[in-house]
């Protein structure tokens, strides 16, 4: 595949009438910025999890990453690491993973999906198959974080030729010469993570995200979605303030571990906890003024 | 097997020698991998650091090492001259400090103020924690706590020296899992924090620089073959985990179509019983990728990573460095194992005969040396990277042995 052929693509264009930029559209209509969460996909079970997936947008989330679970999560923090482990030990599979969206698209045909983990389960699958599978499964957007722009040729181009969307992250270490590269083959929206660090740790400050929001939007004119370290209703207002969306996995997770027992299965009442806080957030984004 | 003009001129700018290689690893450090890169460029292109690094070879490392030929095992074997390339002679006792004086020099060079780096048997993290003495430069280890347990003398060893040995619990606790708690220090330090990674795997420009740090191996070898038999050796053997001893001796010599080489991957148990049992990630693993880059790795079906198993700490790690598996794949080194029992075996062999206590990940090159030189003409001219000395092991080992110290 050459650099030119995936320098003509337009992926923006391929994908422009899906469902992660009707979403955007609608909330921009509605004067207000998304809520994104995330879930770890088979955690703590595959039955639990598809009844937390099912339930995240009656509780307020507007576009949902679900997590592909993999051993060794390099970009994560100990939150999401666990809840990988959990999931994988629960026996959950790409092919399980595909089919949880496959249930979920059974009840909703609007809410964005994006697929987000690492590219070995992927690899493995094979990428073809896997772009097949995902798009036929309903899935609309895929962040793979050990993928820069450098490796656009393992699954990036793929994607956007299938019809899947491939959001890039950007983050504080990406410079100003790096940006256009970055952005090239991005679409959906831009993830911006807010620190350099790993996930559910430090939190960024509300004029560094000014900033870098500011910087993102000279850049792109996709929607740009702030993530890591969101941890509070509070903190998602603040960040939905002046992004078009605000991400929160982490937290989510935490709030699902916190639920368990100490054999990891939901304790009553779990699952709906984890919605009302999924529910909290919502409340703090939608009340958020940009 | 298609012959190739060269097999020296990898990797491409993109980092790959084949399919092999690349660059995977998140945006926050893709900035700081272009950064590495290009100084590495540079500080190659500058004879004061090419100086520098000779310097303290010679005089802090006691480079060169002998070419030792081992004449009571070979008369034991029968067949080949056997000659060992005496890397556990180096200060810190192995290969190691070849690569931490180079990446230490750079992230010098660099303005990078604090050290990281991971850890298996410690003998990466003990030369680590050497040279940031030397330099003075604050230096973190991630060791898996499994690790931890059965290599209490090299911890002990990088505390003297006055590293931060930081255990690492997730996963099953062993060199892998170091790893991924380094990447997350260093995605989180970015600024001032340079990474020593200990083998010639990792994202792009990693497995090529610390090649040609170890490549003084190889390079030695050839000079003093010549010396001491006025030619190219026959073959070559050498233990790989990672593989940075393996292609410190191997890359000097690639291009000469006469040198045989034999990189020793550890079988564990034996590889028939699968993969949770061995850490032969090209013997019994297939590409994916981990750790920067797409190599030969072990993984189930779902492309998850499978915790190897040697009774080395050095070697149970579950990929290999990318050129090894492209030196696989174009079948110019030839890549074979040897069991936890033959590494043992091989271990006390060399102890008694040559007086000298290898480490355990040598000594499973050492098991191949046993097999193939018997069959071997006397003239043929075998060389095994002894690549780091023993004392660290007397403890497992005499566990292994049944015996109470």
């Amino acid at each position: 595949m050459s650099a030119v052929e995936s320098a003509d693509m337009k992926p923006a264009d391929v994908l422009a009438d899906g469902r992660i930029a009707r979403r955007f559209a609608a909330l921009k209509a509605e004067g207000r910025a998304g809520l994104v969460t995330f879930i770890t996909a088979g955690d703590p079970d595959p039955a639990v999890s598809q009844g937390l997936l099912n339930g995240l947008p009656a509780a307020g989330a507007d576009l949902i990453e679900l997590g592909m679970p993999f051993t060794d999560p390099m970009a994560d923090g100990p939150a999401i690491q666990a809840s990988s482990l959990r999931a994988l030990k629960a026996g959950m599979t790409v092919r399980r993973t595909l089919e949880m969206v496959r249930g979920f698209r059974k009840l909703d045909a609007d809410t964005p999906i994006i697929l987000m983990g690492y590219f070995n389960p992927i690899h493995a699958y094979g990428v073809e198959p896997f772009l097949a599978a995902a798009r036929e499964a309903g899935v609309d957007g895929l962040i793979v974080v050990d993928l820069p722009p450098e490796e656009d040729e393992e699954l990036c181009i793929p994607a956007l030729k299938a019809g899947v969307s491939f959001i890039r992250l950007t983050t504080p270490t990406t410079d100003e010469a790096r940006m256009p590269m970055v952005m090239r083959n991005t679409s959906g929206f831009v993830y911006y993570v807010s620190i350099a660090g790993i996930t559910g740790t430090a939190s960024a400050s509300n004029t560094a995200i000014d900033a870098a929001v500011a910087r993102l939007k000279r850049h792109t004119d996709l929607p740009v979605a702030v993530g890591f370290g969101i941890k509070t209703p509070d903190q998602a207002a603040e960040v939905a303030r002046v992004a078009d969306a605000a991400v929160v996995g982490s937290a989510i997770v935490t709030r699902l571990a916190d639920g368990l027992d100490a054999s990891g299965t939901v304790k009553p009442g779990t699952v709906e906890d984890v919605l009302g806080f999924v529910g909290e957030l919502a409340k703090g984004v939608r009340a958020a003024q940009g | 097997m298609t012959k190739l003009n060269t097999y020296r001129s990898g990797p491409d700018e993109r980092g790959h020698f084949g399919i092999f290689g690349g660059r995977f690893v998140a945006e926050t450090l893709m900035p700081l991998i272009l950064e590495v890169e290009k100084a590495y460029r540079d500080a190659r292109a500058d004879p004061a650091f090419e100086g520098e690094m000779r310097q303290q070879l010679k005089q802090y490392v006691g480079r060169p090492n002998p070419l030792y030929y081992a004449e009571r095992l070979t008369e034991r074997l029968g067949g080949a001259k056997v000659y060992f390339k005496r890397e556990e002679l180096n200060h810190t006792g192995a290969h190691k400090i070849n690569n931490c004086i180079g990446q230490i020099l750079l992230a010098r060079r660099m303005g990078k103020t604090r050290i990281i780096a991971e850890t298996g048997a410690g003998q990466h993290g003990v030369a680590t924690a050497t040279v940031c003495a030397l330099y003075d430069m604050p230096c973190v280890i991630y060791m898996g706590e499994t690790d931890i347990a059965r290599q209490q003398p090299n911890v002990f060893r990088m505390k003297l020296l006055g590293a931060e040995v930081r255990a690492v619990t997730s996963g099953s606790g062993t060199l892998k899992d170091a790893m991924n708690e380094a990447l997350r220090d260093w995605v989180t330090n970015v600024a001032d924090t340079f990474y020593i990674i200990g083998t010639a795997a990792g994202p792009h420009p990693y497995p090529a620089m610390v090649r040609d740090f170890q490549s003084v191996i190889g390079d030695e070898v050839r000079t003093q073959m010549q010396e001491l038999e006025g030619r190219l050796p026959d073959s070559l053997v050498a233990c790989v985990g990672g593989g940075s001893n393996a292609i410190g001796l191997f890359h000097p010599f690639l291009d000469e179509p006469t040198v045989q080489m034999v990189g020793v991957e550890a079988a564990g148990r034996g590889i028939e019983k699968g993969p949770l049992d061995h850490a032969a990630s090209i013997n019994g693993g297939r590409p994916g990728v981990l750790h920067g880059n797409r190599t030969y790795l072990l993984q189930d079906e779902d492309g998850q990573i499978l915790e190897g198993h040697s009774i080395s700490a050095g070697l149970d790690y579950p990929g290999i460095g990318p050129e090894h598996s492209w030196l696989h794949d174009v079948g110019r080194v030839e890549y074979a194992y040897a069991t936890d029992q033959e590494a043992l075996d091989a271990f006390q062999l060399c102890a008694r005969t040559e007086g000298i206590i290898p480490a355990l990940e040598s000594a499973h090159g050492l098991a191949e040396v046993i097999k193939r030189a018997p069959n071997l003409p006397k003239e043929h001219l075998m060389v095994l990277c002894l690549s780091g000395r023993g004392d660290k092991d007397i403890f497992s080992v005499a566990k292994h042995l049944g015996v109470e110290l």
